[in-house]
């Protein structure tokens, strides 16, 4: 089977073409990169004010355990088929584009609401009501207090998202969406295991390049990540983190 | 729709013609399908929590005991959900073949990500004062672990636990890619037949599964934890 898969993506016809890999990593990443923007302007602001406040936490916190409770592949499926538009095309998004990102969006939205929340609230406390005590205003309380100092969570559940987004784009196919699922779904539907090998192959090396530019990304934002002190050891917590 | 409905109460509301979502004589006509998917799904995510919880604990107790081996397990153990399943399951295939091995062993593989850190969280959290006094009292390193360690490790598993239970329950459907997705089938077919009762029934089953397994697993914590009672 493995040979079958190599073969396949070793043949320079499968690459090219309007259902090749290329035009599917194409669409699949412009939908992924879409729906995470998405996300992040509607779900951003909306967490962080929360947290700054401090209200909503209960909705908030738990609002992921309920997103992880949904079944992924029911809610493309319901929203596919439910809607008269369910399959319709939408421009570069191709076959089924609004189902699979409003899909994929809702399935963004926890992680990153979550994460805003909780880093915010996790700020120290005493720094907050210290930066009041200097004369800071509000505002200035949470874009140079706060924010930075919840950078950190905050990205990290932004790289949640994508590699939940990813995922769910890549299910998309089962239903009748876009993206590299495709190959996957032909191959295994039809009996050509090499095919649906070769497309996870290539689903499966392109979570991880995505992974690991996120995770570059997220130092590059992160200075003081970098500083050898750190004042207090952090503990270990138990964080229920997502499977996509 | 609805005035059909009502007006022919026996004529199947899932035929093609009517096609309801909300279809009761769907569910009196085919129990036995639905009775059957369900069972494989219960099997499939029952299956799977039990070896990722067998996998998950030996590998926090490791971690915890070497700690050069920590950042090894935990990278490995969170990096495995960065693969997203449709393309989990495919790769497993060429081992396990086209079979319900294959969907258990992708699903337990994604447990781990949860079930060790919390394992290795709820360990973190025994204070050395009981540790130390467990040791006082002549206790071995494996009697330390068994009657000690992991009982106060409990109630932080068990939340990892059930965190992993529910998610698991989602994530077997995508087994229908190698035709064992337990409800995920009906889903699969529900939507190549634009069946709409089925595809109502296959969801709502999944999240009562989901709902279900939760409490059970709640119940389960009550029982084994009787001192957490009030911080559960």
């Amino acid at each position: 089977m493995f040979g079958d898969a190599v073969a396949y993506l070793l043949d320079g016809s499968n690459w090219s073409g309007p259902g090749g890999i290329v035009a599917q990593l194409g669409q699949q990443l412009l939908l992924t990169v879409t729906a995470l923007l998405i996300a992040m302007l509607v779900g951003l602001p909306f967490a962080l004010w929360l947290g700054h406040v401090g209200r909503g936490g209960f909705l908030a916190i738990n609002i992921s355990n309920v997103g992880r409770a949904v079944p992924t592949f029911a809610v493309l499926v319901l929203l596919s088929t439910g809607p008269e538009w369910g399959t319709d095309t939408l421009g570069p998004y191709g076959r089924a584009g609004l189902a699979t990102l409003i899909a994929l969006v809702l399935f963004a939205l926890p992680p990153i609401i979550t994460n805003a929340y909780v880093g915010v609230r996790e700020v120290d406390r005493d720094i907050v009501e210290a930066s009041r005590g200097m004369g800071m205003a509000e505002r200035q309380v949470f874009t140079e207090v706060e924010l930075p100092l919840a950078l950190p969570v905050v990205a990290t559940g932004v790289r949640l998202a994508l590699v939940q987004v990813w995922a769910t784009a890549t299910i998309a196919a089962l239903v009748a969406g876009p993206g590299l699922g495709t190959i996957i779904v032909a191959g295994f539907y039809n009996g050509n295991y090499g095919k649906g090998l070769a497309g996870a192959i290539v689903v499966a090396v392109f979570a991880l390049v995505l992974e690991g530019l996120a995770a570059l990304a997220q130092r590059a934002l992160e200075p003081e990540r970098h500083a050898s002190f750190r004042l207090t050891p952090k503990p270990l917590k138990a964080e229920a983190s997502l499977v996509p | 729709m609805t005035v059909l409905a009502s007006a022919a109460p026996d004529a199947s509301c899932y035929s093609s013609a009517v096609n309801n979502w909300v279809c009761p004589s769907y569910f009196r006509d085919k129990a036995d399908d639905l009775i059957s998917a369900t069972t494989e799904h219960v099997t499939i995510t029952v299956a799977a929590v039990l070896l990722g919880l067998v996998l998950a604990v030996p590998l926090a107790v490791v971690a915890r005991r070497y700690s050069r081996l920590e950042g090894l397990i935990m990278g490995v153990s969170t990096g495995i959900y960065t693969i997203p399943s449709l393309a989990l399951f495919p790769l497993l295939t060429p081992f396990t073949g086209i079979s319900a091995t294959t969907v258990i062993i992708g699903l337990a593989l994604y447990t781990l990500t949860i079930l060790v850190r919390n394992t290795l969280a709820g360990l973190s959290g025994v204070p050395d004062e009981v540790r130390e006094s467990a040791m006082g009292s002549g206790y071995g390193q494996t009697r330390l672990l068994l009657q000690v360690e992991l009982p106060l490790a409990l109630p932080v598993l068990m939340a990892g636990l059930r965190v992993a239970t529910v998610s698991t329950v989602a994530l077997t459907t995508v087994g229908s890619i190698v035709a064992s997705g337990g409800l995920g089938n009906l889903l699969a077919h529900g939507v190549q037949n634009t069946f709409k009762a089925e595809i109502f029934a296959a969801s709502l089953l999944c999240v009562v599964l989901a709902l279900a397994l939760d409490l059970v697993l709640l119940l389960v914590q009550r029982l084994l934890t009787p001192w957490a009672r009030a911080g559960a």
